[in-house]
């Protein structure tokens, strides 16, 4: 079965931001998730930090102090060829989860 | 990146720290500053930015533990609780760190000699591509000059051939006079090994012309420092060798002592000046295989493919010269005197080695035991850590960390032990009056080596228990008390130990037979008697005495030695047997015409002698009679043979008046037979020998043997004076003969010591398997005992019960350990003297070392048992 955990999902969220807007800082990665799902999703601060860490621990992100346009400095993201490969995993398998929750709510 | 990153993490954590809050710290202002955008207020949008991260400081933590958590710092945690376990049971830690630094320590001992002497290539700058051009047959590994040179310009398949011989030469300055060692060695010597000289310039080919062109010699740099003070300035003095005048042209490089391991000549001197300074011209004698060649092979050329090309050359000088009949080539390793004693010195070096190894592994085997006993009675703490949610890895980690740290512990313990017998080892100069030096230092490669075993040997006692942690059943083991261990008929710690007492056995018969060895060596039959005899040593050339001069000499010597008082017989010898030479040569029966090599009747030892010379030596004439002063150099050509030549050449029959000839057409008469002796080394076949006037067999060798009843330190002072009268400028060695035979001894003497050090660690390490194990199956079963006391046992079947494994582990070891001790006997029979294991006193020997062993082991364990009171027992459970 494919990994399907809602750790995955949030991942997955943050994989595909990271793909479509090249470098990002944190704050811009929940700004874009608000954005781009019209407000439907929102992506806790507390849950953000500890998920882009671990990613970055295996590889799959690297960061980058910077200043932003406002002159602030902070820590920019960017995805490396193993997290765009873990990306596309994760696409797949969250494909099959809404598959196999679409299959659940539409039987009987 | 991320396994770095983590290290780095780890040590550096609140630089982590730091760098989680100024993201979170820009973010928070970030959203502070969209927020007021919006509409907010400052203090509005400051708290709903803050509220939205919720715990920062568990948000932190949770980023941090990810680092933390992480196998460094859990392997940290795991070493520190090991430790505190270690401290809290010190006589186990006591017993595995004492069995690891032995274990280990004679590992590095045994594998740095091994890596100095045969792994570590020679201490020269070009080192790759070496070799030694000898012989097929074995123990033949000298060439003569024209032989060398014929190679040298013929072969296709090596850059460069040097030659190089040691030898000896008195040296002489204004002030002092040395016996030196030096090499004489061919003129491209020095561009062969690659070395550059530290002071001045080295000779090259290009300095050589002819015999006794090239009168430079070039010092070592320990001579230098000893003998000139590091001057410098002595570059292009002049020094007498021999009493002839040679040039200091240069200094070799401190730690360069040429392509022999051992020797550490003091100076180096082009081979064509060897005419003048040893009287005699070998340059353009075929027939005198003297010299060493080494040779540097081509860049690509396969040591194969050289040695057909240098066997195709050979092949064609055989056809050339009657002298090089049968001339082949072998290739062998440099370093070693050519193939004679490196190969028994690496097979035994080998053997070494692989027992440690063994030793090692026996310790590891008593370790395991303890280990696993120590475990099960742990069995309570761990099944509750199992209990609460442990993993069993965690729990085989921590136990792994335990083994490790006691085994590094040990290893560094063990090598620094080692370092301290290596410092001794490098100190020792084996023969007093030979450049010998075995330099032993522990590189990288042996500390590496070091780790690796401690590590080794860790895991491999730490992984027993693992099977008892995968089984372990944590509610079964909570609920009766203890870890109930099931005694099996046979285990592969059984097997363990069984292993070891054979190994045991095995060293100690070993050690023993080489004793006994060595014992009877001393009295062999040598074919003279070295008890109550001096050696008065030196070579007539460094005085600068040449033909008539060198009998004079040694006439004025015998009649002048002779009558000092004390001295009751006196002789001369040219090269004494078993030391460092000898001569061989081969003979022809009488009439024979064509001298080929094929054609003799076989090889034969010589030696030159003087008039009473056998009867200051002991030994026996067994016919005819002893040479005179008539025998000289133009009277007929007279030999006395040893019983073996006698027989081999002429059978049964009386030898004494009959004739055989020498490769030099002569006809040589036979007046008188000599007992049969030891030539070259205690452990050679019986050789067939002769004996031949001094003055027919010109050498300027002397060795001066005096018998007197007296002690040495009384006759030497005496024997001083009286030769220092006759010539002051020759330099004299003096020694009692049995202590000259040191380096005959010599391979024996390390064989046994090292074997007895083997023996004994195996031994201890035996009784402490042994001991445990039987300590062990007594405290697991005090209860069982209790009962069976109780119920009205005898001690001696509670006895029967408790020890009857280990005794029948012990038995069965020690037999297989015999009989493979015969069998190692027959390797140690080619390094030690009539080494034989059928010997009473051998067996005898072994048999009370392993019963006494056995004693010892098992006693306590058997008081143990005996000593039961069922009713305190009872009570106590």
């Amino acid at each position: 079965m494919a990994r399907n955990d809602l750790q995955g999902t949030l991942d997955l969220l943050i994989l595909k931001t990271l793909s479509q807007m090249e470098e990002l800082h944190g704050y811009g990665i929940v700004l874009h998730i608000q954005r781009a799902s019209d407000e439907l999703l929102s992506v806790e601060e507390g849950s953000l930090y500890p998920a882009l860490h671990r990613m970055e621990m295996s590889g799959w992100i690297r960061s980058e102090w910077k200043v932003t346009e406002t002159n602030r400095k902070a820590k920019f993201y960017r995805l490396t060829p193993s997290g765009q490969r873990e990306m596309q995993n994760a696409e797949k398998s969250f494909e099959q989860l809404v598959k196999g929750i679409r299959a659940i709510l539409r039987y009987a | 990146m991320s396994v770095l990153r983590r290290i780095v993490n780890t040590f550096s954590r609140s630089k982590l720290h730091q760098e989680i809050d100024a993201e979170i710290q820009a973010h928070v202002e970030m959203r502070i500053a969209d927020n007021i955008a919006a509409g907010m207020s400052p203090e509005e949008a400051r708290h709903d930015a803050l509220i939205r991260f919720g715990n920062r400081t568990v948000m932190r933590e949770r980023m941090t533990a990810m680092d933390a958590a992480t196998a460094l710092d859990g392997f940290g945690r795991d070493l520190r609780y090991a430790a505190r376990q270690l401290r809290r049971s010190p006589a186990f830690t006591a017993t595995a760190l004492v069995t690891l630094i032995l274990g280990i320590g004679a590992n590095v001992v045994v594998f740095s000699v091994l890596n100095a002497m045969l792994l570590r290539p020679l201490d020269v700058p070009q080192s790759s591509g070496l070799y030694n051009l000898v012989h097929k047959q074995k123990g033949y590994d000298s060439q003569s000059y024209p032989d060398y040179l014929d190679f040298q310009t013929k072969n296709s398949t090596f850059s460069y051939l040097a030659a190089y011989r040691p030898e000896i030469a008195g040296l002489s300055t204004k002030d002092a006079a040395y016996k030196c060692w030096y090499y004489r060695v061919s003129g491209n010597y020095f561009d062969v090994l690659g070395v550059q000289p530290a002071q001045g310039r080295f000779f090259h080919a290009s300095d050589e012309h002819g015999p006794n062109s090239a009168p430079y010699i070039v010092v070592s740099n320990n001579f230098w420092r000893a003998h000139f003070n590091s001057d410098p300035r002595v570059i292009g003095t002049t020094v007498d060798i021999n009493k002839h005048p040679f040039t200091i042209i240069g200094v070799a490089p401190p730690a360069f002592h040429g392509a022999e391991v051992f020797i550490w000549p003091d100076f180096w001197m082009p081979v064509v000046d060897n005419p003048d300074i040893e009287g005699t011209d070998f340059l353009s004698w075929r027939g005198n295989h003297n010299l060493w060649v080494l040779g540097k092979l081509k860049p690509g050329v396969t040591p194969q493919q050289a040695t057909d090309n240098l066997n195709a050359i050979a092949h064609e000088l055989a056809k050339q010269n009657p002298e090089d009949d049968g001339l082949d080539a072998r290739l062998t390793k440099p370093g070693w005197l050519g193939d004679q004693f490196g190969a028994p010195a690496r097979s035994f070096l080998a053997g070494i080695m692989l027992l440690a190894f063994l030793v090692l592994l026996a310790a590891c085997a008593n370790l395991a035991s303890l280990f696993a006993a120590r475990t099960a009675d742990r069995g309570r703490e761990l099944a509750i850590r199992l209990a609460i949610g442990s993993s069993r890895w965690n729990v085989l980690r921590q136990l792994l960390s335990e083994a490790v740290l006691i085994s590094l512990l040990g290893g560094t313990l063990g090598t620094l032990f080692s370092t301290f017998l290596l410092n001794a080892l490098t100190r020792w100069q084996p023969f007093p009056g030979f450049p010998i030096h075995v330099t032993v230092t522990a590189g990288p490669k042996v500390y590496l080596v070091a780790v690796l075993l401690s590590i080794g040997s860790g895991m491999l006692w730490g992984v027993v228990p693992m099977r008892q942690i995968w089984s372990t059943d944590s509610a079964q083991v909570m609920k009766s008390g203890g870890a109930t261990l099931v005694f099996r008929c046979f285990t592969l710690r059984d097997l363990l130990l069984g292993v070891q007492i054979t190994l045991c056995t095995l060293l100690v018969t070993s050690s023993f037979v080489a004793l006994r060895g060595m014992q009877s060596s001393l009295h062999a039959s040598l074919g003279f008697q070295p008890q109550g005899a001096l050696l008065a040593e030196t070579d007539l050339h460094m005085g600068g005495h040449f033909g008539d001069s060198v009998t004079q000499m040694r006439k004025r010597m015998l009649e002048e030695v002779g009558r000092i008082p004390g001295v009751t017989a006196v002789g001369i010898i040219d090269e004494k047997p078993l030391g460092t030479g000898g001569s061989g040569t081969r003979v022809y029966r009488e009439g024979t015409a064509d001298f080929r090599p094929s054609n003799s009747a076989f090889g034969a030892k010589y030696c030159g002698i003087s008039p009473g010379y056998l009867q200051a030596a002991g030994t026996r004439l067994l016919s005819g009679r002893d040479f005179t002063w008539h025998d000289d150099a133009k009277s007929p050509r007279v030999a006395i043979v040893n019983e073996l030549f006698a027989s081999s050449m002429f059978g049964p029959a009386n030898a004494v008046g009959r004739r055989f000839m020498w490769g030099d057409k002569l006809s040589y008469e036979i007046v008188g037979v000599v007992e049969n002796g030891k030539y070259e080394t205690l452990t050679e076949p019986p050789w067939a020998a002769m004996f031949l006037p001094l003055e027919q067999n010109p050498n300027s060798d002397t060795s001066l043997v005096v018998r007197s009843p007296l002690p040495s330190n009384q006759i030497v002072p005496e024997l001083l004076r009286t030769l220092t009268q006759i010539d002051p400028s020759l330099p004299f060695v003096f020694h009692t003969w049995p202590d000259a035979l040191a380096f005959v001894l010599f391979p024996a003497r390390i064989a046994t010591a090292t074997l007895g050090v083997m023996g004994l660690l195996a031994a201890m390490l035996a009784v402490t398997g042994v001991f445990g194990m039987a300590m062990y199956s007594v405290s697991k079963r005090m209860r069982e005992f209790g009962i069976r006391v109780a119920v009205g046992a005898q001690p001696m079947q509670l006895m029967r019960t408790a020890l009857k494994r280990p005794v029948v582990l012990l038995l069965a070891g020690s037999v297989i350990g015999l009989l493979l001790g015969v069998v190692a006997s027959q390797l140690l029979a080619q390094i030690v003297y009539e080494a034989t294991p059928r010997d009473p006193l051998v067996l005898g020997g072994v048999l009370i070392t392993m019963v006494l062993l056995g004693f010892v082991a098992t006693w306590i364990p058997a008081q143990r048992a005996l000593r039961i009171h069922p009713a305190r027992l009872l009570r106590e459970e």
